[in-house]
């Protein structure tokens, strides 16, 4: 409660809360504002934005709206950041929890691992697990998260280092608690706060990585994704620069409101930390 | 008698103000004190009094948001309450010099102890290179530090804590400061170290007629140290006067209550023991292993070495030493947090140290731990019920009947059962070891761990929580094994003790007798360090009367 109330004494973190509504309204209203198939062909191509009013900003090179597939890609960047967010941060408090509580052999052969995943630049690895896999949607989903877990099982892993010779952990053993309850019931609550925050981090380079790949035309081409715009925008970059520009504001917002966020959880989560 | 001279340092109707949504509006509130060279003025209180924040004031190092809102602090003329950025720099170190509690906090790691000390001089006054290594080396010399040069050459981190504190007070000492504000500086030393530091303290006091404001929260180390008193409750100076007048015949009701709280060093009359043995540890070893490869450069430190001790049904076995001393691993070794080398741990008839992990976590209600740490022995995201629950719903008890328990627990423990939906920090430290305690006792224990249950806590709190230990073990027939650094505590409570050193148990029988005749040097030498035993000795001889 105090949290709550903490989150919305700051500026930044309410106006990034906004922000992020604002995406989850436009990719909510998407389905009725723009009942039609987004990626189906709308009129003249290449219509700048204000000029036409059935097009408010304007129509890509293959003339379709753009203002449509920038609804229905904020559902792709969303599903793409939740989703694969979700997947890193679940493997990662899995490997980090595992690794910081038992130590030792498990934990060297798990920091090994992840070490491996970290020394591999995470955009080329991402390259080669859609090349390997094909480039739809559910694969590129899976490949972002499936990247991104490193950094989160670090983190998890130091938490639970520091927290597993707590009192309170040693307690429980004596209490009887099984090494699970452990490590779900007394450590991870107290690890949670600082995991939660990163996921923002997580969330939004996830949604950069999918706009990278799509900007290099590897994300999949059958669905209306902000990056795919600005992959077709590369042709008429310097004339039609607005076919690459609209989408790339609505991807900046959305990773500066996800980004507020995640400091505005930061300060409300770990209150004495903020100020130094 | 000592030539008192006009006071160098007075405090004058000194007020510190703390943030909205404190405890309490002021830390301070129109403290007036006055110092004279060469006398140590102890200023006694419990946590929370506002003493150290007293100490603050003086040095202008208040935290943030915390600041003197009345009075004035007179020191050589000047009013430092008043005073600039500037001139308090000047005046911190080469007038007022302050030592802390921890000094391995305190030191900077990256710098040798030496380093650190010539910054004094570096800082203060023009002296060549040569020059500074000479003062270093002869203050050193001053602490009595073992081999000053190895030292002033040393990290932090290789010396002991005693020794580190030595240099903290050379390094405080450099610039023969007027005044020396201590604030705790024994209070994480080991009592042996403690009563070499305070007798430091007190011969360099005379030799450079420094005036020593010492803080403490222990009447004992008072006693033993101090030439005026002043008590401190809620920021308030409730009495102060010589410290003979207010160890012996202390006025305000609160220097009484804690006066009575500094533990008797003489054990009450022993009490008939079973011959039933409940726990019996034989010949119990535990040696850790740290790096190297392959066995090769591998530190080896034995903790704990061949230890043999009984407890009978319904007594209380003290385990007291030093730290380091092995005491802590042997309580972990008892309750299975750690797997002794070899040897046996009988728990009625059965060895705990033959049991499967999943043996012990079933067996686990016999015996039970109470842990050091009120602030980390409880889980902050939990409430207090749920916390006492746990052991039971582990255990296989509906929620529900655990949490209704738990509720009869809190009044067992002299908790109020209203506040068991309450969370960890919304306790008090003395309250949250009644939680600890309930959470052991939930699962009906016949023995029980109290590591260093009560250290953590103030002499008051200690007493109530130690009369609460006492009643329960009456009440619910536990078998104790109470394991602590300070014998005060230990004479108290225990009707066995076994004094252990370097893993070993060095001495072990009846607390009269360990206590009254003392066998081995080293049980003589923990007996005579005592802060205050003196005192202690006399007051009881009084009460006897």
């Amino acid at each position: 409660m105090d949290a709550i109330k903490r989150y919305f004494r700051s500026p930044a973190a309410v106006t990034g809360l906004v922000l992020l509504l604002i995406v989850v309204a436009m990719a909510i209203s998407a389905g009725w504002l723009y009942p039609r198939e987004p990626l189906a062909l709308a009129g003249r191509p290449l219509i700048w934005p204000f000029s036409n009013p059935r097009f408010p900003l304007g129509t890509d090179n293959s003339g379709r709206d753009i203002a449509a597939q920038i609804f229905h890609g904020a559902r792709i960047s969303l599903l793409i950041g939740g989703v694969a967010t979700a997947i890193a941060i679940a493997i990662g408090v899995l490997i980090g929890a595992f690794a910081g509580f038992y130590g030792g052999w498990i934990d060297n052969m798990l920091m090994r691992i992840t070490e491996a995943f970290q020394t591999l630049p995470n955009f080329v690895l991402l390259l080669v697990l859609v090349a390997v896999f094909g480039s739809t949607l559910t694969t590129v989903t899976i490949a972002v998260g499936v990247v991104s877990w490193p950094a989160p099982a670090r983190l998890t892993r130091a938490e639970f280092l520091s927290l597993r010779n707590r009192e309170f952990v040693q307690a429980g053993r004596t209490l009887g608690m099984r090494d699970l309850q452990l490590i779900l019931g007394e450590i991870l609550p107290n690890a949670l706060p600082p995991v939660i925050v990163y996921a923002s981090v997580v969330m939004a380079v996830a949604i950069l990585l999918e706009s990278a790949l799509a900007f290099l035309r590897l994300s999949d081409p059958n669905v209306a994704s902000w990056g795919n715009l600005i992959g077709l925008g590369r042709d008429v970059l310097r004339v039609q620069w607005y076919v690459s520009a609209i989408p790339g504001i609505a991807i900046l917002v959305t990773v500066l409101a996800v980004s507020l966020v995640g400091q505005g959880l930061n300060d409300a989560l770990n209150p004495r930390l903020k100020g130094r | 008698m000592r030539e008192t001279s006009a006071a160098i340092l007075t405090l004058d109707g000194l007020g510190v103000r703390l943030p909205a949504g404190a405890d309490r509006p002021q830390a301070l509130s129109a403290v007036s004190l006055s110092m004279a060279a060469n006398e140590i003025l102890c200023v006694v209180g419990e946590s929370g009094s506002g003493k150290s924040i007293m100490a603050n004031a003086i040095m202008r190092l208040l935290p943030d948001g915390v600041s003197i809102d009345a009075g004035r602090v007179m020191f050589e003329g000047r009013d430092l309450a008043k005073a600039g950025a500037d001139e308090m720099r000047r005046v911190r170190g080469a007038g007022i010099a302050m030592i802390f509690q921890e000094p391995m906090t305190a030191l900077n790691p990256l710098r040798t102890i030496g380093d650190q000390i010539g910054e004094m001089f570096s800082i203060h006054t023009g002296l060549s290179r040569a020059a500074i290594r000479a003062r270093v080396l002869a203050l050193l010399e001053d602490v009595r530090i073992p081999d000053p040069g190895a030292a002033a050459r040393a990290y932090p981190h290789e010396l002991s804590g005693g020794q580190r504190q030595r240099a903290m007070i050379a390094m405080a000492l450099a610039l023969d400061p007027r005044v020396l504000i201590a604030d705790e500086p024994t209070t994480a030393l080991d009592v042996t170290t403690q009563a070499q530091i305070l007798t430091l303290i007190r011969d360099l006091q005379k030799r450079k007629k420094t005036a020593v404001l010492f803080i403490t929260h222990d009447f004992g180390v008072v006693a033993e140290i101090a030439d005026r008193v002043a008590v401190m409750q809620q920021g308030s100076i409730v009495e102060h006067g010589e410290a003979a007048a207010v160890l012996n015949h202390p006025q305000h009701p609160y220097t009484r209550q804690l006066v009575a709280a500094v533990p008797p060093l003489t054990t009450p009359p022993p009490r008939e023991l079973s011959d039933d043995i409940i726990l019996t540890i034989d010949n119990v070893s535990k040696t850790f292993r740290s790096g190297g490869f392959l066995g090769r450069g591998a530190r080896v430190t034995p903790a704990v070495k061949n230890v043999s001790l009984k407890l009978p049904r319904g007594a209380t076995l003290g385990i007291v030493g030093e730290s380091g001393s092995g005491k802590s691993t042997l309580a972990r070794c008892i309750v299975r947090l750690i797997d002794p080398d070899n040897g046996s741990i009988m728990l009625e008839s059965k060895d705990w140290t033959k049991m499967t992990r999943e043996d012990v976590r079933r067996e686990t209600r016999h015996i039970q731990m109470v842990f050091q740490d009120p602030f980390s022995s409880l889980n902050p995201r939990r409430k207090a019920a749920e916390l006492v629950a746990q052991g039971p719903i582990v255990h296989g008890t509906p929620p529900a009947k655990a949490i209704a328990d738990a509720k009869e627990l809190f009044a067992l423990v002299g908790l109020d059962p209203s506040a068991s939906d309450r969370f960890p920090h919304e306790f008090s430290g003395g309250q949250r070891q009644r939680i600890g305690l309930a959470r052991a006792l939930a699962l009906h224990p016949e023995v029980l761990v109290a590591d260093e249950a009560v250290s953590a806590l103030d002499v008051s709190v200690q007493a109530q929580v130690l009369q609460l230990l006492a009643g329960l073990r009456q009440r619910l027939g536990l078998s104790i094994v109470f394991i602590t650094h300070d014998l005060r505590v230990a004479a108290q409570i225990c009707d066995l003790v076994a004094v252990m050193k370097d893993g070993e148990v060095v001495e072990h029988g009846p607390a009269g007798d360990v206590f009254g005749h003392p066998q081995h040097s080293y049980t003589k030498a923990l007996l005579g360090s005592i802060p205050g035993g003196e005192f202690a000795r006399k007051r009881e001889a009084a009460l006897l009367v």
